[in-house]
């Protein structure tokens, strides 16, 4: 039962093929069997579970069961869960046990899913390799010499896996698309204010967005509109309905235009990531989609814009953590600046201490005009680019990432692993929707395609990812971890 | 000596009378257990987001309206970073460069009756911290977090005012206005309004401004003239001991009536001001403007113009009596009751000003309602009672041996004696008494006895025990003391 998606699960448990419990069950064990060799779990919740399965299984026995009840997932450790351990891959947050659920995890739980636990990642989503996490790194399914990206690592693994059907994510940069390009599944990220920030501990807030990991695009669509809607405790989510994501699952791609960014297949793109996503270019060709190139002329400045924004931004959301209230704090301070000094020194990574430092310096005075709103400017321009490009075609297509799963500490150097989100990072500036599928092999590390669609087309967006998956199985494909365990 | 010019700007920040928080739906009551009333957003759990109160929008636009000041479409609240502990998130959510009130004016009124307008520059919103508490933790801070969220109102003032009477006027005219709008409760006590104050001091003539010193945190209309009093002194002192004054913040401490110096510019913090992410610019269409300028309540400028106009109070009775809504309120109350608006206003200045000052209680405290004072006055009026008497009415009804002034006028025997006879009886009485007087009074030259006859009225109003009518009285005894001459 591990290497179904969610719906053939939903079909299974609907045939009675087996219960809730029964496949919470088994994924427990192969999470208890498999994660210490991928370290994909920070915590797993075992009991929590299987009681949220026996009531799942007890409202399907009285014919109320919907689309997703008694369904397993994980949660990315960033979504705050009332009563368990929400620790944003942290030391800082180590000891933390959230008050309260963020409203995606409230949705889900009333949807009747079933939580198995929450995935590592790279420390408050910052980082393209899950190697800046307090509880370690993880690693890729595929590869174990691999990392799985980043930051929503350990979502990726554990679906590549075969430990969960499906995960939720973050990304703020790149962070849902890269790790489900580097571990072969299909990762959405929304167009901001689609799904609500609410109980989703902050990195970037005008750039952060929840969605959906999975082995399909129907699941996401399955997801997506659990988790997708206007929340009344974020005034930055939309107020807008939420179409029926399956319902649009069935429409032709004739006529699709695609375009083809040119600044997405230029220098540093690996020659086997061009080559499978050419391929995958070719087989919307055959569905009937026209492809000519585009240019987004702004690209080159998207890595640098988001590197002020992102920053600034993460310097003013992580100064709630000073030791006072919840979090980390040092032993027996000397006074109030020794608390802070020490209970953040201590609780911080390295990586996440290097972002409070930029944001912190280019909002000083004196900085703020030539770096915040440089960037403002920039991003302004970024958007532009994409709403101008929209006017042309449907969809743009690249690759998600330029490289496949890099080994292991191989991005030692900062820049270096900044420049992993190259082809993802501008997507968040501009604020539209981008979904990553895999649609070839490297070696033996996926290669995942991008698409994207303007503001709200998930819809399209979302079809035009299934059609594919209609006409090849490079979805279907799974690791060789983990086979004898099934 | 040279003689010396003061100079003060103000910031006041006025708590606002929203039921729950500026970003979530805590209660903003004043005086629950510490902690019990901040949720995860006042707390500034991860993951919790702020969602902006419509209310204080709604009363901060009201305040502007008030003032003319110009009203911008768009708003946008920006993050003031610096690390307090209490401050939940290591930053407060403020206006910097879109506040909701652009520049507007208020008018001051001055103890010579005169008139000056202040310019303010502009007002935003913004949310309170928590605050810390010192004693009761042996050597260790405790952190009370009801108070963070709570709406404030940041009015800042162009620096217009010269002197620390004109500074207590304009702080005593926002308070006016804000109690008038009933966007605050404009308790100074409990923290409802609070200021800071720049003051700095130049040579009379003198274009450019000197250095200003902030003194933060001041609470009450006397310590913000005592604190200007103190630092204008201990300015002009310094630089004619031909020190220089420096840019600093300063704390005023009442007990010792001083200001110290708290930080000053090179330890100021960079607040890294930027805008917040969490929340969308506050955007106000012409209609929802419309809407509240035509809901706003009569305020103290006009009410202080009706009062002179329509009723020919002074403009000194007018002032006082429009200074704040409690005091209107009453006078309207008193004056509809009596229907005198000039016997009204002696009234509230006078008797039960007096009262009040003596045992130092504000007008909504005073034991006597004003509908009680109405109908006293209009018994003074119907010639129930006479003067004298009513001072007695009153004194009854402060004390609470009546509820109304007719039970006490009653329950004292106060009623006033019109009745002619009664009183010609008590006259012919006292003229039999009064052989030696009587004799004097028809031996004295007749432009002296006008004099002499107040020995007679004081006698007949003693044996009525103060009820007979003084003019009547008066013309009476008059009549018979001549037809004796």
């Amino acid at each position: 039962m591990h290497d179904k998606t969610l719906t053939e699960l939903a079909a299974a448990l609907d045939a009675g093929e087996f219960s809730s419990r029964e496949l919470t069950q088994n994924l427990l064990e192969r999470i208890g069997a498999l994660d210490p060799e991928i370290n994909s779990f920070i915590s797993v919740t075992g009991e929590q579970a299987l009681a949220a399965a026996d009531a799942a299984d007890a409202v399907r026995a009285k014919g109320n069961a919907g689309p997703l009840t008694g369904l397993p997932l994980a949660l990315k450790d960033i979504f705050c869960t009332l009563g368990v351990k929400t620790s944003c891959g942290s030391r800082m947050l180590d000891s933390f046990v959230s008050p309260y659920d963020a409203t995606v995890v409230e949705k889900l739980s009333e949807a009747g899913m079933v939580s198995l636990g929450k995935t590592n990642m790279d420390e408050f989503a910052m980082g393209s390799s899950n190697e800046n996490s307090h509880y370690g790194p993880v690693k890729n399914p595929w590869d174990l010499n691999a990392v799985p990206g980043g930051s929503s690592g350990g979502s990726a693994a554990a679906v590549a896996a075969g430990l969960v059907p499906a995960a939720l994510g973050t990304d703020t940069g790149g962070s849902i698309r890269q790790p489900a390009s580097f571990c072969g599944i299909t990762g959405l990220k929304p167009t901001y204010g689609r799904v609500s920030r609410y109980g989703i501990i902050a990195y970037a807030s005008s750039l952060d967005q929840a969605g959906p990991m999975a082995r399909s695009a129907e699941d996401c669509a399955l997801l997506l509109g659990a988790i997708a809607g206007h929340d009344l405790r974020d005034s930055t989510s939309v107020a807008r309905g939420v179409p029926d994501y399956r319902e649009a699952l069935g429409e032709s791609l004739s006529g699709l235009k695609i375009g083809l960014p040119k600044e997405y297949f230029g220098d540093g793109l690996d020659p086997q990531v061009e080559a499978a996503v050419r391929d995958a270019v070719k087989v919307y060709e055959s569905l009937g989609a026209t492809v000519r190139e585009v240019s987004l002329p702004h690209t080159h400045h998207a890595i640098r814009a988001y590197y002020v924004i992102a920053p600034a931004e993460a310097s003013s959301n992580l100064s709630r953590y000073d030791g006072v209230r919840f979090g980390h704090r040092c032993e027996n301070p000397t006074d109030l600046i020794d608390l802070y000094k020490r209970s953040r020194a201590e609780g911080f990574g390295e990586e996440v201490k290097r972002r409070i430092l930029m944001g912190t310096h280019t909002l000083s005075e004196g900085f703020f005009d030539a770096y915040y709103k440089k960037a403002q400017q920039v991003r302004r321009l970024i958007r532009q680019d994409f709403l101008d490009a929209f006017e042309d075609v449907d969809v743009l297509m690249g690759p998600t990432s330029p490289t496949p799963a890099f080994d292991l500490g191989a991005n030692k150097d900062p820049v270096s692993m900044y420049l992993q989100d190259i082809y993802t990072i501008a997507i968040n500036l501009a604020g539209i929707p981008g979904i990553s599928i895999p649609v070839g092999l490297a070696g033996s590390r996926p290669v995942g395609l991008q698409i994207l669609a303007p503001h709200f087309a998930e819809p399209q967006l979302l079809n035009i990812a299934h059609q594919f998956q209609q006409a090849t199985d490079w979805h279907r494909q799974q690791p060789a971890f983990g086979k004898e365990n099934a | 000596m040279m003689e010396w010019e003061t100079v003060i700007g103000l910031e006041v920040h006025v708590q606002l009378a929203t039921r729950s928080k500026i970003f979530s739906g805590a209660s903003t009551a004043f005086g629950a257990e510490p902690n019990t009333q901040a949720c995860a957003v006042d707390l500034g759990m991860p993951g919790a987001l702020p969602v902006l109160n419509e209310a204080a929008v709604a009363m901060a636009v009201q305040f502007g309206l008030a003032i003319d000041a110009e009203i911008p479409e768009v708003s946008i609240f920006d993050r003031k970073n610096y690390f307090y502990p209490d401050l939940p998130k290591g930053y407060q959510t403020s206006q910097m460069y879109h506040p909701i009130v652009g520049r507007g004016e208020i008018e001051i009124s001055l103890d010579d009756g005169s008139t000056k307008r202040v310019r303010v520059h502009h007002a935003h919103l913004e949310e309170d911290a928590g605050k810390s508490l010192h004693e009761d933790f042996q050597g260790m801070t405790g952190i009370d977090l009801n108070r963070a969220g709570t709406p404030l109102l940041e009015i800042v003032s162009e620096p217009d005012m010269r002197s620390a009477k004109e500074a207590a006027a304009y702080l005593k005219a926002i308070h006016a206005i804000v109690t008038y709008l009933g966007i605050s409760d404009g308790n100074m006590a409990e923290g409802s309004m609070r200021c800071d104050v720049n003051v700095s001091v130049r040579p009379k003539g003198q274009a450019e401004f000197g250095t200003r010193a902030e003194i933060k945190n001041v609470n009450s209309f006397r310590f913000v003239e005592r604190a200007i009093a103190f630092e204008v002194e201990r300015q002009i002192e310094l630089i004619e001991d031909g020190g220089k004054v420096v840019q600093e913040t300063r704390l005023f401490d009442p007990e010792l009536d001083e200001t110290r110096s708290m930080r000053t510019k090179e330890e100021a913090n960079d607040y890294r001001y930027f805008p917040c992410p969490d929340l969308l610019p506050v955007v106000l269409d012409q209609a929802y403007v419309d809407h509240l300028r035509s809901a706003l309540p009569e305020l103290p400028s006009e009410k202080r113009a009706r009062f002179q106009d329509e009723l020919g109070l002074s403009a000194y009775d007018a002032g006082v009596l429009s200074s704040s809504r409690e005091m209107a309120e009453y006078f309207d109350i008193v004056k509809d009751t009596c229907g005198d608006a000039k016997q009204a206003a002696n009234w509230v200045q006078g008797e039960l000003a007096g009262a009040l000052n003596r045992e130092n209680l504000d007008i909504e405290q005073s034991p006597v309602s004003a509908q009680q004072l109405g109908e006293l006055v209009a018994r003074v009026l119907d010639d129930t009672i006479n003067g004298k008497a009513a001072k007695q009415v009153f004194q009854g009804l402060w004390n609470g041996e009546g509820k109304t002034a007719d039970e006490i006028i009653k329950a004292k025997g106060l009623k006033q004696v019109t009745d002619t006879g009664a009183i010609e009886s008590m006259i012919d009485q006292v003229i039999a008494d009064s052989p030696v007087q009587v004799a004097q009074y028809r031996d004295a030259e007749p432009d002296k006895r006008g004099k002499m006859i107040g020995y007679f009225v004081g006698q007949v109003m003693k044996a009525s025990r103060g009820t007979a009518n003084p003019q009547q009285v008066n013309q009476l005894l008059k009549e018979k003391l001549d037809a004796l001459c």
